[in-house]
């Protein structure tokens, strides 16, 4: 089944598209993985989703609703989380409180909400961690926070930006497992990811963008094979 | 191996200290105790304006500490306070026990109307916002005819002692247990707040809006919440005062120093924390109180410069207050790691 369809998208900037005329759908309980060179549009595209940014036109439909134009709040509630590039941890509050506000979504009674959110912070391994401040926590391990908030609110798509950009090599695999556990779980996810080697083992579908628009749709083996792909993405990452 | 996840789950929910418990209930015994003593009028009066400023710093502490917005307007929910129940009493004799809640209801109702527009401001607008509305509420009352303009409301005065009419000529003692009530009834409703689900979403607002939308946080309502909820604790606060100097005039309910103290006070004692503003008060006030009897009248604005000085320092060496003096470890019953 298709849990979200986008049917031509597009949003300009100035005079930049940043999303030209983007359409894909994601299956349910599969992961889509978002790759493209840097400044062509994925995070455009999840601001997009998720409400953040009004697209200029386009359809956006989760679950066969029409989600196009919503507020960023009522989109989540809706049953979208999302992770952000950016890191927006609430810095001056614990790891089990962070995770707390996004079980609240679901569970009115404290003590239940603590409880939740101490099990999903144990899914992501942190739980020794659960009284430090965000501030205090490393970007591996706030990247670990934004999943465990994000899937706190109980979503049926999730959407990931860079889990694993910006930290190191040997934070990576635990990140990553996550991501697989996550899938087991049934929530359909879709992941911007710049190391292929990952995407490539994670992702049932890949989108690949170029300078806002779709070059590609398909299995991993197909975008491995994908001329477009090669040339402006897969090329270029090899040879550097 | 013992599972880590189990032990998490059995800790107590909050890490609260028993000696800090301890501690609050000995201070309220002590000031409950405390006229019992005999101890004169001023030190009524101080224990008071601390009480009261308490409350009112309190009450902008909800609206700036919790949720992250800086109101420059505040005194206009003293005022709106006061004016409720000194004009219902003036014009209908109702009792000023009654009037405070239409005072807090008011407050709430401005609080609304100015919210919905100004709260989808971002940061510093939004200040400059309240600054201007708190002026303006001050000029409008000036001019108002019916709650007597300029010259303000003169509450009529009981022949004796009133308990219904909340007057007291003969001494300051009931004065300070209804304040001191208020102020316990205030702080004990913001720290349940601060530990309800509605106290996490706020944080959430203050901390990042954009990650309390991603986790279905309406940020403009709750930030309205916020408001209301802060000026509702900002209004009896004035009623009461009102019916302790029992005159009330545009220039002193609408003044624009109402709105900067309670700043100050919360700034100064721990922003965001709920003890901030009762520390901060506690210290503030007597220097206000003590320049008042030594340098005469308003305090030749000595207590200004010493607020100003003292608050220079703190945003300089303790920007979280003087409540992060306090160690949190006694604050907080050790925490497992």
């Amino acid at each position: 089944m298709k849990i979200l369809s986008v049917e031509k998208l597009s949003r300009s900037f100035g005079g930049i598209k940043a999303n030209d005329d983007i359409s894909f759908e994601a299956d349910e309980g599969k992961i889509l993985g978002v790759i493209g060179p840097n400044g062509a549009g994925k995070s455009t595209l999840f601001d997009l989703i998720t409400g953040y940014t009004k697209a200029d036109s386009g359809k956006i439909k989760f679950d066969k609703k029409n989600i196009f134009g919503l507020r960023p709040d009522t989109i989540s509630n809706l049953g979208i989380g999302r992770t952000f590039q950016k890191l927006k941890p609430f810095a001056d509050q614990t790891l089990l409180e962070n995770v707390m506000i996004g079980s609240f979504v679901k569970e009115n009674n404290i003590r239940k909400a603590r409880d939740k959110a101490l099990e999903i912070i144990d899914f992501v391994d942190l739980i020794e961690k659960r009284h430090h401040f965000a501030k205090e926590l490393s970007t591996g391990q706030r990247k670990r926070l934004e999943m465990a908030r994000a899937m706190a609110i109980e979503p049926r798509l999730l959407l990931m930006d860079e889990v694993t950009g910006g930290v190191d090599q040997k934070t990576i695999p635990g990140l990553v497992d996550i991501i697989k556990k996550l899938k087991t779980s049934g929530v359909t996810i879709i992941t911007i990811e710049h190391n292929i080697n990952i995407i490539m083992e994670i992702s049932d579908n890949i989108l690949a963008l170029d300078q806002g628009k779709k070059i590609a749709y398909g299995t991993p083996t197909e975008i491995q094979n994908n001329k477009e792909v090669i040339d402006s993405y897969l090329g270029t990452y090899d040879n550097a | 191996m013992i599972n880590k996840l189990q032990i998490a789950r059995s800790e107590p929910l909050w890490n609260t200290n028993n000696r800090v418990i301890f501690l609050i209930f000995s201070l309220t015994v002590v000031l409950f105790v405390l006229p019992v003593f005999g101890i004169n009028s001023f030190y009524l009066h101080l224990m008071i304006m601390i009480f009261m400023h308490a409350v009112m710093a309190q009450s902008w502490n909800v609206i700036a500490g919790f949720s992250g917005q800086i109101s420059l307007g505040h005194g206009a929910f003293f005022g709106i306070g006061a004016y409720t129940s000194s004009f219902f009493f003036v014009q209908f004799g109702i009792s000023p026990w009654l009037s405070i809640f239409l005072g807090m209801f008011f407050s709430g109702l401005v609080a609304v109307l100015i919210g919905i527009p100004m709260l989808r401001l971002s940061g510093h607008y939004f200040a400059i916002a309240t600054l201007l509305i708190g002026i303006s509420f001050q000029v409008v009352f000036q001019r108002w005819e019916l709650v007597g303009a300029a010259s303000g409301l003169w509450v009529p005065l009981t022949p004796e002692d009133s308990w219904i009419s909340l007057q007291f000529h003969s001494s300051k003692v009931p004065y300070y247990y209804i304040f001191l009530i208020f102020f316990i009834i205030s702080f004990f409703f913001v720290w349940l707040l601060s530990r309800s689900k509605i106290g996490f979403k706020l944080r959430a607002v203050r901390d990042d809006p954009q990650a309390a939308l991603s986790l279905c946080i309406n940020v403009s309502n709750y930030k309205i919440i916020a408001y209301v909820i802060s000026a509702m604790i900002m209004a009896p606060m004035g009623s009461l005062f009102a019916q302790y100097i029992l005159i009330i005039d545009p220039d002193r309910m609408f003044n624009l120093e109402i709105s900067i103290i309670v700043l100050l006070i919360t700034v100064l004692g721990g922003i965001g924390n709920i003890w901030g503003p009762l520390i901060g008060a506690a210290i503030l006030i007597p220097i206000s109180e003590y320049s008042r009897i030594y340098l005469g009248g308003t305090g030749g604005a000595v207590d200004l410069i010493i607020y100003g000085l003292i608050l220079m320092l703190i945003c300089i060496f303790r920007p979280e207050g003087l409540i992060s003096f306090v160690p949190k470890n006694i604050l907080e019953r050790k925490k497992q790691r």
